[in-house]
Order: structure tokens, then sequence, then C-alpha cells
């Protein structure tokens, strides 16, 4: 245990600690590291993915067809945890498509295309000189605009970081570069050290530490030097170099070796003080504040033994790779594999077109001789060499015992959430057990896993509210039903006449009723010439025949092709008023008794005329109201008997609502009620298909006679569900 | 003989002491164990699409707790089989194609312009997913929707769709590339 106030006393004594675990892979820097960093020539095409970083893509904010200048903002960043992107060079943008991403699995992302116009204009800097008097605030804003990412590998936005909520008395700049081949980092220390101290002030300014530690691998000598150098007279930072071993660039790992200090299970380093930047991104933070410039290039190592000029090249973000290994030379051999990041934890390109993110850093092009594939996986033999390599001090072996039985309880018991993923013990195991593979699938299941655990409580609390409002309603409809039969008993005994007026009242009824499909008749006749013509002018009339056609294939199929559907067909085609009272009427009772016994298909039926009820009601209002400047013609010639009418209707809706009640009370005392019931639709259904073509007025008292209608359907449905 | 009295009073005194107290634990400090039943629903998709002949999840459970088979639930598939396996104690066994096939997880939607807001998928709708009202247009709640299918069938237009949801996590699954000494 070290006190607060030590950390700083001993990070100047320059004590190191080492990590357990490791190994030390053959480094081959040496093949890329000697030139200068070249720049790479334009691409015709850039491809752009919105998202290059951790946390949320922004929102476009350019279109196909636009022209923009480089460094141009291509997105608008969210709230919260988002970065926007740049356009790389000057041109057209041609397309904005899913391509291919910087990613194992090569899942398709939002792309921007860009056709380079070859000129390479640049929109005006937007530097901040006197960056020393700035508030935080500021600068802040300022990295986010410029869409400043780590560098180092996972791309998390620099902003964030250089924001530490907590006091920060250790600021680490990771220029460790473990990774065998890649030498980015390297060359970027030895050709642009000055630049690099520039962004390092620019962070000094910002998170305010009392000490700056630059850690650099003995491997680096050049790096070394270019770096003391121009660190003469900075009395706060100093350069730290640290035994060559991988994976000491993890930042847990540095961490480890610089302070002997342990990052707890899941905190980060600010919750002990501590801030750490990639070399490289503090080159960008000088670009961004000090030049003014937004993250729109990068230092790529392009190397392996299949390149024939290895080098370092400046590269432009979302240059694809095969324009960088056309430049460097590439000569396949058989089966060429191509990497995207380094040998350990890089994955296989699977497309060229890949582009080229803020978080690559090399491109690896390795001959099968030195970097043999893997060889066919053998069962574990339980050496634990994996588990005495692991930085982490995790157990391996077992861990693939648990992501290969899928078991995540297991899996989080022994922290798989800790491995960093580095892929030591993928390279120590005898059995060439790609474990690191394992585990990676293993993180993406169990995070899947939570989501969808979320997303099933939700649905199952859900489904458990909506069963008790369902059951509240039926009981709230059952003591309605009581208490209206209980009233109607006593009324009944007060006066035993009551029920010969009721059979009085429904016979003459339904001796209006009779009348009135008379005059209904005539009625629609007139008015029906008047409609129909115009109804098919309009479009919206169109749309809704076409819904309603719809309708009619859907109950024909379920119908099952039974004959008493087909005069119902072709009753809606042809729209003569006429037939339809007749036919309608005789068609929906006539299917009433065919299908007595099969009560749940009937139930459907029911429902389908029902639906188609309001189908025509709907299309009737539309039909109208286009019609506005005939209307008052027609009124004219259809007042006196409308004014009938509506008194007519009024008599029909009363009737079926008397029958409803009865309907009700039939039901309450005796159960068998399928007769009854299904007869109860018929009024009102061939009631409002006589209504066909009338006037608005009318159209309401359709609309009525259809609600009731529905609400007959739906107590029907409740009571076969009692039953 | 008095002996044998007072051994057999002793013994029985304690008895009913122990009982006392036991008895006393096992109401105080009673833990509430899980009912099988909600361990079984918590394994369970809670997609509530009935496909596996019960209306919904929560009616499975319970059958499955009464001795009904454990491979009838599509959209959970084999993870939630070997789930219910391991709670259950018995082997786990293939999922029963009578009751419908595993599939990519999906959502419903609404083509809007071709609704008639007749309202029969929002009482279709096990977890109150669609959002509408009568005559108007109806609409689908992407994050609630459980991808059940029931909201297909009853529309009288056809105009839902079931469409396949985007996977938001990336799939690792490329091998690793290892550095291996050849010198
Ligand atoms: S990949 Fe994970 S388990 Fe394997 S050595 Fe690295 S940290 Fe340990
Ligand atoms: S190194 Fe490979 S073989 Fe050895 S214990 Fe680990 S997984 Fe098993
Ligand atoms: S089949 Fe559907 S309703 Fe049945 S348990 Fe599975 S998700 Fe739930
Ligand atoms: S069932 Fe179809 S037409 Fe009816 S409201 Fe739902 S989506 Fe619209």
């Amino acid at each position: 245990m070290h006190s607060e106030l030590s950390l700083i006393e001993q990070m100047r004594s320059g004590k190191l600690w080492d990590i357990p675990g490791g190994i030390h892979p053959p480094e081959r820097k040496s093949l890329s590291n000697t030139s200068p960093i070249d720049i790479a020539p334009l691409s015709p095409i850039y491809y752009v993915p919105i998202k290059q970083h951790i946390g949320n893509e922004g929102d476009l904010i350019v279109s196909v067809g636009d022209r923009v200048l480089a460094g141009q903002p291509l997105t608008n960043p969210k709230e919260g945890l988002s970065l926007p992107v740049h356009a790389p060079t000057s041109g057209l943008i041609k397309d904005i498509i899913l391509h291919v991403s910087a990613h194992p699995s090569g899942k398709p992302e939002t792309t921007v295309v860009l056709e380079s116009d070859g000129e390479n204009i640049a929109i005006a800097n937007q530097p901040i000189p006197d960056w020393q008097n700035k508030p935080n605030s500021e600068l802040i804003a300022h990295l986010k605009s410029m869409g400043i990412a780590g560098l180092g590998g996972a791309g998390f936005p620099t902003y964030i970081k250089a924001n530490p909520t907590k006091n920060v008395e250790l600021l680490i700049i990771n220029a460790v570069e473990c990774e065998p081949y890649i030498t980015a980092d390297d060359v970027l220390m030895r050709h642009y050290a000055q630049e690099i101290i520039q962004g390092i002030e620019v962070l000094q300014h910002m998170v305010k530490p009392e000490l700056v530690v630059i850690a650099i691998e003995d491997n680096k000598p050049e790096a070394i030097s270019a770096i003391e150098k121009v660190i003469v007279d900075h009395k706060h930072i100093e350069v730290r170099v640290v035994p060559t071993k991988y994976p000491s660039g993890g930042e847990k790992q540095l961490i480890q070796i610089l302070t002997g200090l342990e990052v707890p299970n899941q905190s980060i380093p600010a919750d002990i003080g501590i801030v750490m930047q990639n070399i490289g991104t503090c080159f960008a933070i000088k670009k961004a504040v000090i030049d003014g410039e937004a993250l729109i290039e990068r230092v790529v190592t392009i190397t392996g033994e299949s390149i024939s000029r290895p080098q370092n090249l400046w590269v432009k973000l979302g240059a694809p790779i095969s324009d960088l290994l056309t430049h460097c030379g590439l000569v396949p051999e058989q089966d060429q594999r191509l990497i995207m990041g380094g040998p350990m934890m890089g994955f296989n390109i699977m497309d060229i077109m890949m582009p080229v993110v803020k978080s690559t850093n090399c491109i690896l092009a390795p001959s099968e001789y030195l970097l043999p594939s893997r060889g066919v996986e053998q069962a574990c033999i339980r050496c634990s060499l994996c588990a005495d390599a692991c930085p982490v001090n995790l157990l391996p072996q077992q861990l693939l015992w648990f992501s290969k039985a899928k078991d995540h309880d297991k899996l989080e018991e022994y922290n798989l959430a800790d491995c960093i993923e580095c892929g030591v013990c993928s390279y120590v195991c005898p059995s060439q057990i790609p474990l690191v593979q394992y585990y990676r699938t293993s993180k993406v299941e169990i995070k899947q896993a939570k989501e969808d655990k979320i997303k099933s409580d939700k649905a199952k609390e859900r489904f458990e509210a909506r069963q008790e409002r369902l059951e509240r309603d039926k009981q709230a409809r059952l003591q309605r039903h009581k208490e209206s039969a209980e009233k109607r008993k006593k009324a009944l005994e007060k006066d035993n006449s009551a029920k010969d007026k009721i059979a009085a009242a429904l016979a003459r009824a339904k001796a209006k009723k009779n009348e009135l499909a008379g005059t209904t008749a005539e009625v629609e006749n007139k008015t029906s010439e008047a409609n129909i013509p115009e109804v098919k002018t309009t479009d919206t009339q169109d749309r809704v025949a076409a819904a309603i056609a719809r309708a009619k294939a859907k109950k024909q199929q379920a119908a099952l092709n039974s004959d008493e559907t087909k005069p119902d067909k072709t009753r809606t085609d042809d729209t003569k008023p006429k037939d339809i009272k007749a036919k309608g009427t005789e068609v929906v009772e006539e299917k009433v008794q065919t299908t007595e016994p099969v009560s749940a298909e009937q139930a459907k039926k029911d429902k389908v005329a029902a639906a188609i009820a309001r189908a025509k009601a709907k299309k009737l209002k539309e039909a109208v109201e286009p019609a506005v400047s005939n209307v008052e013609e027609k009124e004219q010639t259809s007042d006196p008997v409308s004014a009938e009418q509506v008194k007519k209707d009024k008599v029909a809706a009363a009737i079926a609502r008397a029958k409803a009640k009865k309907l009700k009370e039939t039901n309450e005392t005796e159960p068998k009620t399928d007769n009854t019931s299904s007869e109860s639709i018929v009024p009102p259904v061939s009631e409002q298909m006589s209504t066909d073509s009338k006037t608005p007025e009318q159209i309401k008292k359709d609309k009525v006679a259809a609600a009731i209608a529905r609400a007959k359907a739906k107590k029907q449905k409740d009571q076969g569900e009692q039953k | 003989m008095y002996t044998l009295l007072i051994a057999l009073g002793a013994l029985v005194a304690l008895t009913i002491i122990f009982g006392a107290v036991l008895g006393f634990a096992s109401v105080k400090f009673k833990v509430e164990a899980d009912p099988l039943v909600e361990q079984i629903d918590n394994l369970l998709p809670q997609t509530q699409c009935g496909q596996c002949g019960y209306p919904g999840c929560k009616p499975y459970a319970e059958a499955i707790a009464n001795g009904d088979d454990i491979n009838k639930c599509p959209p959970g598939g084999e993870a939630t089989i070997k789930q219910l396996a391991d709670l259950m104690g018995v082997d786990a066994k293939p999922l029963d194609s009578a009751h419908g096939e595993e599939d990519v997880k999906k959502v419903a939607f609404i083509r809007e312009d071709e609704c008639i807001g007749c309202t029969k998928c929002i009482q279709a709708c096990p977890v109150d997913a669609i959002m509408g009202a009568s005559k108007v247009m109806h609409t689908v709640i992407i994050d609630e929707c459980t991808g059940c299918d029931l909201c297909v069938e009853p529309c009288p237009v056809d105009c839902i769709d079931m469409v396949p949801l985007n996977d938001t996590n990336w799939k690792w699954d490329t091998l690793a590339i290892p550095v291996k000494n050849v010198n």
C-alpha cells in the first residue's frame, strides 16, 4: 500500500514494478521503423464511417451531392459520449451507404463515401493561440468538435479523459507500443518530439497533474533520446524507460509497472488519481488546439514480410486499405493474410475496402512462414501455461470451459470482465486453442443476455399489467350486467304487464322496420346515381377500395372458401343498394344458420362482417365529402325523405338496442346463447348495408349502428370466453 | 423405576422445548423460496407469443411445473431448453418443431399509410406495444415489441410486417492470429 503523498516521490525515484505473466514475442519492428513518415497519396474514394470511437455516433449533417472541404465536419455529435467525424479531403459526397466496418466482424456501418477532387483544399483552421488563458470548458468543447479520440486502440473520446472529475496527480503518456511489428508511435516520437511535447503541455494545462511521465519501452532508444532532448527544460515531465514485455502497454498493466498500484476491479485510473493518454493522441491534441486542425489523418504502420516497402505513412482517415497496400507494394503469397492492428490483438481483414479509422495503427501482411496461421484446436491438457502467462491473473483454462458451456454466471464469477483480451493465453497454449476468441464471443453474449433480460422483464411486466387490466374490465362489466339485470327484475315484478308491452313494442318496431326498408330502397336509387360517378374519380377512394379488397381476400381465406361467403363478396363488389339490402340480409342470416355449430369460425365471420360494415361507412364518408358542391342539390331532392328516414333510423337503432337488451337478458338466464346472439348481429349489419350512399346525418347513425354491432360482437366473444 | 421416570420426563421436556424453538424459528425466520413457477417463468423469453400452446409465458411456466415438456418454446430456442433442463433436472431435448422453429429476433412494423385504424392489433398485442386509436393510424413501439407475431393475423388489411431486428452488438467470429516464434 502506498500513501497518496508518496506516489509522486516514488515516481520521481524511478522505481519500477513488474506485472504477473507476460510474454516476449519476436518484435520485428525494424522492418518499418527506419524510414521517416511518408504521406500516403490521395485515394480517389474515401469511406468515412460515422462511428469511429466508443460511444454514440453523431447525426449526419451532409447529404449526397454536397461538396465538402478537408476538415469539414460530416456529423454533429450528440449529447453524452459522442464525437464528430470530418471530411479527410475535399470532394463530393457520392453516397451514404452501409460499408464494411473496421471491425473483426466487418459488420456494415453507416459510411459517407467521399470522392476526392484531387485538390485537397482544407477549411480555415481554427486554432486557439492563447490556450494558456482559456478555461477548461472551452478547450474541452474544442477537442470534442475536432473529433479527437484515443489513437492507441480503443478510440475513447479524449475530451472525457481530459476533463477528470477528480484531482489528478499523475499523467502517464503511453508510448510503450508493446505489440510486435507496430512502429507508428516509435517513428512519431523520433520525428515529431517537439509537437508531442506541445500537446502534452496543453494536457498539463487541462488536467493539472503534479507530474507527467512518458513511458517508453527500452527497445526504442532513438525515440527515447529524441524525447529526452526536448524535455530538458520541462521540470514536470519525465521519461521512464520500461523493460520490453508484452502486454505492458495495457492501461492497467502500465500503471502497475510504473506505480505498483492496481486499478481496482470496475473502476478507472482516474479513481486513483491517474490519467493516461496515448502519445499519438498528444500529437492530435497539439494539432487541434495549436494548429486548429481536426483529426483527419494519423500514422499507420504498413508492414509485414509480404510488403516490399514496409513503412509508416500519414494516412487520411477513411482511406481504403487496398490503396495503402498497393502504394507499399504488397506481394501476396498464397492465401495471404491481412491483419488490422498487431498480431496479438488485431483481426483478419475480410475486405480490402475496409477503411482506416481513428484507432487503426497497423496493417500487417505477414508471411505464413514467420506468422503461421493457427493449427487445429486440440483438447486442453491442463498445462496451466495460460494461467502463468495471464497478466491479470485469470484462469484461462477455467474460463474456456465456462465459455464453451455458455455458463455466464460462472464466467462472471471468474472475472471474465477483467480480461484485457491481450491474447497472451492463446499465444502460449500448446494445444493451439484460440482462448481469447472464446472470451471475446462470451463477452458479447453476456452483454446481449443482459440486454435481453432487461427487455424480457419489461415485457413480463407489461404482460402482467395488461392481464390485470383485462381482468378488471371484465369484472366491472359483469358487475354492471348484474346490476342492470337486478333493476329490470324489480321493474318486472312491479308491473307484470310490462312484458306484454315490450312484446307489443317489438311488434310495432318490426312493422316499422319493414316499412323503412321499402322507403330507403327508393331513396337510395336516387342518391346513388349522383354519388357513384364521383366516387370513382377520387384518389382516396381508390385506396379505401384497395384496403377493402385486401380485407376481402383475407376474409375469404378465413372462411375457408365456404359457400356462404361468395354471395357476400359479390354484394360488396357491385354497389347496387337494392341488391345489397336483399342479398346482404339473407346471406348473413343464412350464414348464421348454417354455421351455428361451428361457433369459433362463426365468431370470426361475424368479426369480418363488422369490419366490412365499418369499411363501408368509411368509404361512404369519403365519397360524400369530395362531393360538397353537390350536397345542396342532393339534399333538396332527398330532404323530405331523409327527415323521415332519420326517424326511421332512430327506430332501427332503438330496435337494435332493444334486441341487445333482450339478448342480454336471455343470455343471463340461459347459458346456451349461440343461436340468439348470432342472430342479433343481423339487424344492425343489414341496416347498415341498406344505408349505403346516404346523407351525412345518416352516416353518423350508421356509425352508431356499427358501434353497436361491434359492441355486440365483443360481448358475444366475452360470453363465449366465460362459457 | 423413579430414575426411569425422571429420565423420561427430562427427555419429554427437552423434546417440547426444542420443538417449540424450532417451530418458532421456522415461522419467524422463514426463507421465502422462489416458487418453481416463478423460476421457470424467469427463464422463458417473455415473448408472450403463445407458440407453446399456452396463452403466454406464465401459463407455460405453470404447465412445465406440472410436468409438461420443456421443448415447446421456439423464441427461447435451445438456450432456454438447456436452462430449463438444468432447473428441472431433466435431459435437454431438441426443440419440438410442431410449435415452430427458432428464428432471428423480429419486431412488428405497421405500414402506416395502409392502416385503417381498426384497433384490432391493439387488442391482440400481449404487451400493449401498439399505439393508436379508432380510425387513426397505428404504430408499434419498437422497444416494447416482443416480436410475438400475434398482431399480424388479425389485421384486416394485412399492413403489419415482421421485420428482423438489427443486432446492435458486434459479434466476433474470426480466429485469433498467433505469433509463433520459429527461430
Ligand atoms: S486474453 Fe485475457 S485471459 Fe488471456 S492472458 Fe490476456 S487477460 Fe489473461
Ligand atoms: S495453455 Fe492451453 S492446454 Fe494449457 S491449460 Fe491453458 S488452455 Fe489448457
Ligand atoms: S412459446 Fe411464446 S408464449 Fe410460450 S413460453 Fe415461449 S415465448 Fe412464451
Ligand atoms: S389491425 Fe391493421 S388496420 Fe387495424 S389498426 Fe392495426 S394495423 Fe391498422
